[in-house]
């Protein structure tokens, strides 16, 4: 993988200046804010896409929106490219920098600044991380609702950055109908409001335009994200099938007939292998594919939704039915299913798929996704979100083994042009970042593509900020 | 002005739009042309609509989603979902009654224009239910943005961007969008005789109760019998709405009866009384009253809208009813449309926007029709404009550029 991604050449007139440049920002931020020695720099080289690294010019870790500008104001200066960080948990290469690039990560910016009741909002610094809104909130009856599986560490400026999802987005949305206001840096330090408390805000859509630009359209310094009163009650419920195509038809069936669960979390055998070994949920280990649907309200409402559930379930020919009897089980259901990715690091190297298909089309590419797979003597766990169609196989294979790792990656685009084709995306909520670059063509025409770089560069016309991700480098303004 | 243009198919749209970018000649961009008068007067030798860009071109309701031709009438989806037991969960209001025009609007008018009901307040708005969209650009190019996916990330969000912008950006031709199922029962929560203040106190308290209230409004006296008849209690209305299935909806509603009857007279209205009163409320019915009066929306924090309509009857004859909780107010001027006051209130209170969505045309000549934007926004605004129009032909002078 590593050879077949290119980024763009590192500026020359940018590496040699490298001492001056560090110098200079050493100069704008205060002590300890900077990072510019080769040991101190490493952790920054990659992030949860591990199948790249570069070490970046310097990392810089503002204190202040001021302090971001600052840094923009002079890269902006000397063309020197920028590469925006929160938590460093992009799937798809977001976060990776590149030779050249200064590193503007936000983890000291990580205060939470208002919590508005009345009006059901808070007001957050970028690198606050996606839980601990909800934490800070949760006495009080409230949460923030998109729960990424890295919400424990994944930062509100990341989310937005990418427009993260999450396990329980079928019911609440995803980040960009949660969020209503930024403050956000642009590439020549130009510190700009969009949006506020209000649930609309005058003009173009700025704030829906920045939120999933994979930190192409300036840096996010803080948020205003909408809060909701959290349920009487939840109660997520286990149900096993012998084949993958009946709980696929089970899941459109569900949906079909009006019940809008908060969550319907789809896992293969493999996937339900590795997670109960990690977590010890209690997944039933003799079904080929499992359900995990959660409902919500008073315990009235619960029992009334899930027996409309179960009873399309049964039509199906679920083979288990288990109900989580305490908090503590329905915790325990979530962190099997949150921790897949994680656990299935331990087993073997994976990528993880992320596109989403019309919900009609889920057993049919579940199907071909495993004749792909079977066709280049992979493996394969699949964990995704039935609900909304957004699918994650996490395709198994040694990173060590160059020649596995290639077919890992042409199976994985395999898959993703199938979805396409299937009706749907290439990524459903983890980005495109560098690691699904080379395909958008796939997605779209050039001029498709040649529309939104033109929006890129109304904000970015320097093409400094994050400039070797989602846009193929082929095909590229000339600058 | 009569119509110029009604291209039947894309190609078409994208010939017409070259040859009017070639010859630099402005077009006046509408679908049904029921809410043109949004936003400020368009200066346009020309005009193009997508009426007959008309007729859903996909609709399966076990994917929740729909793609129709941007002129199809909303009427048609309407009735092709309600067969379906489904509908648009951000509740599109209906601008002929207060703008006083006739005619059909359309699906793409309502995205052109980001338009959303009360629910939206749980639902979201109009930009949060379109998942993808066809248009054509000021050089005639044809643009897909998006796609028929609920959760899509793939490249620049350019379907918000252009939901909302008034066909100044480009001209949509194809939407696809999120629908739902229609709740299986509904009804509405009535607390009597609250001030403004109380009204909004008492929708935050209901809104951070686990109920899903889907609708919060409040109806000051001077308007609550254009929407509820005297055989109700007396007074101003709060009134909050709950739907979903049967159970639910009873066990909410005497949970949020209970919370407000020590305070005040409360009375629960079915399903029938509650489609009736929202539908009202979404299209403003005291206010479409056949009169010129200046008519604004403002949107501001919840919390801040009764204060502003407060200071406001300080200054000016002023009748107002409150949505979303009180951030959504709806502000009809007896005279003058007094745009400065407002404006300024509204920045002291916090920020948010106000926008004229009726007046005369004198009025209208000389009073920014949309909250006028810090100036950095407003530059990028103006570039993002000269990226997608830069021959500057679509509804000139429409968002004040």
């Amino acid at each position: 993988m590593p050879e077949t991604i290119a980024f763009l050449e590192p500026k020359q007139s940018v590496l040699t200046r490298r001492d001056a440049i560090i110098e200079d920002l050493a100069d704008l931020l205060p002590e300890g804010c900077l990072i510019s020695e080769k040991r101190g720099l490493v952790p920054f080289e990659t992030d949860a896409f591990i199948a790249y690294r570069q070490v970046p010019l310097a990392v810089a870790l503002p204190e202040t929106t001021a302090q971001v500008a600052a840094v923009l104001k002079y890269c902006s200066r000397y063309g020197i490219p920028v590469v925006p960080r929160g938590a460093g948990t992009s799937l798809s290469g977001g976060a990776i920098p590149q030779s050249d690039a200064v590193v503007i990560g936000l983890s000291k910016m990580s205060r939470i600044l208002d919590i508005d009741f009345a009006n059901r909002t808070a007001t957050v610094q970028a690198g606050v991380t996606n839980i601990n809104i909800s934490e800070a909130v949760s006495a009080d009856g409230f949460f923030y609702a998109p729960d990424p599986s890295s919400q424990l560490a994944c930062t509100i400026g990341g989310n937005i950055g990418m427009n993260s999802g999450g396990a329980h987005c079928l019911k609440y949305g995803v980040t960009t109908n949660n969020l209503l206001g930024v403050k956000m840096v642009l590439f020549d330090g130009t510190i700009v409001d969009l949006g506020g408390k209000a649930l609309d805000a005058p003009g173009y859509d700025l704030l829906g335009l920045v939120c999933g630009s994979e930190g192409q359209l300036g840096i996010v310094t803080e948020a205003t994200v909408r809060l909701i009163a959290k349920p009487e009650g939840t109660r997520p419920v286990l149900f096993g099938f012998m084949s993958s195509e009946e709980a696929g038809s089970c899941v459109a069936e569900v949906i079909g007939s009006g019940i809008i669960p908060v969550a319907i979390e789809f896992m293969d055998k493999p996937a339900i292998g590795i997670c109960e070994a990690f977590a010890q949920a209690g997944y039933p280990m003799d079904v080929e594919a499992l359900l995990i649907v959660e409902v919500e309200g008073s315990e009235a409402e619960m029992e009334a939704m899930l027996a409309s559930i179960i009873e399309i379930a049964r039509r199906h020919a679920v083979a288990t039915i288990r109900e989580s009897q305490s908090a503590t089980e329905a915790a325990l259901i979530w962190k099997g299913r949150k921790s897949a990715f994680g656990a299935t690091g331990r087993i073997a190297d994976y990528i993880c798929m992320d596109g989403t298909v019309p919900l009609s089309q889920l057993s049919y590419v579940l199907k071909k996704t495993s004749e792909i797979i079977d066709g280049y003597g992979l493996r394969v766990a699949n964990v995704f979100h039935a609900g909304d169609g957004n699918m994650h196989p996490l395709i198994l294979y040694n990173i060590n083994d160059p020649e596995d790792a290639a077919r890992a990656e042409a199976a994985g685009n395999d898959i993703l042009r199938l979805c396409v084709d299937a009706g749907g995306c290439l990524t459903g909520e983890h980005g495109v970042g560098i690691e699904k670059r080379d395909l958008m063509l796939h997605q779209f025409t050039q001029v498709d593509l040649n529309q939104q770089m033109a929006a890129r560069a109304a904000f970015d016309p320097q093409w400094i900020m994050n400039p070797s991700k989602v846009f193929p480098l082929e095909g590229r303004p000339a600058a | 002005m009569s119509i110029d243009f009604e291209p039947t198919s894309e190609t078409d749209v994208a010939d017409i739009v070259r040859h009017a970018a070639e010859a630099g000649t402005p077009l006046a961009i509408a679908g049904g042309g029921t809410r043109s008068g949004l936003g400020n007067q368009v200066q346009a030798e020309q005009r193009l609509s997508t009426r007959k860009l008309s007729g859903i071109v996909s609709y399966n309701p076990a994917e929740m989603t729909m793609s129709a031709k941007a002129g199809t009438p909303m009427a048609e989806i309407e009735t092709a979902l309600s067969e379906n037991r489904q509908m648009l969960a951000f509740e599109p209001m209906d601008h002929r009654g207060v703008m006083g025009t006739r005619g059909e609007p359309s699906i793409g008018g309502v995205f052109a224009a980001n338009v959303s009901g009360p629910r939206r307040i749980i639902a979201g708005a109009a930009r949060d239910h379109l998942l993808g969209i066809r248009f054509v650009n000021g050089m005639g190019e044809a643009i897909k943005s998006g796609g028929r996916v609920m959760k899509n990330v793939t490249g620049l969000d350019l379907v918000k961007l252009l939901c909302g912008s008034h066909g100044t950006l480009g001209i949509l031709t194809e939407v696809t969008f999120k629908v739902l199922p229609l709740p299986p029962a509904a009804a509405t929560i009535v607390v009597f005789g609250l001030d403004d203040a109380q009204a909004a106190a008492a929708m935050a308290h209901a809104l951070a109760m686990p109920v899903e209230v889907s609708g919060a409004a409040h109806l000051p006296d001077s308007v609550r019998y254009r929407f509820i008849g005297s055989s109700q209690p007396e007074g101003a209305a709060t009134v909050l709405r709950l739907e979903g299935l049967e159970a639910s909806v009873a066990v909410r509603a005497e949970k949020l009866k209970a919370t407000f009857a020590s305070v005040a007279p409360v009375t629960i209205l079915d399903h029938k009384a509650t489609e009736t009163l929202w539908r009202d409320i979404r299209d403003v019915k005291p206010y479409a009253d056949g009169t010129q009066k200046p008519l604004w929306r403002v949107s501001v924090a919840p919390s801040a809208g009764q204060q502003l309509v407060a200071a406001l009857r300080l200054e000016t004859g002023v009748d107002a009813f409150y949505d979303w909780q009180g951030g959504l107010i709806w502000l009809r001027m007896e005279a003058d449309a007094e745009a400065d006051l407002l404006r300024r209130y509204i920045k002291g209170l916090g920020g948010g926007h106000a926008t004229l969505v009726r007046a005369a045309d004198a009025v209208r000549a000389v009073t920014p029709a949309f909250e006028p934007e810090a100036p950095a926004v407003a530059a990028l605004s103006a570039r993002l404009k000269e990226k997608f129009d830069p021959k500057g032909i679509f509804n000139p002078g429409k968002m004040g550029w």
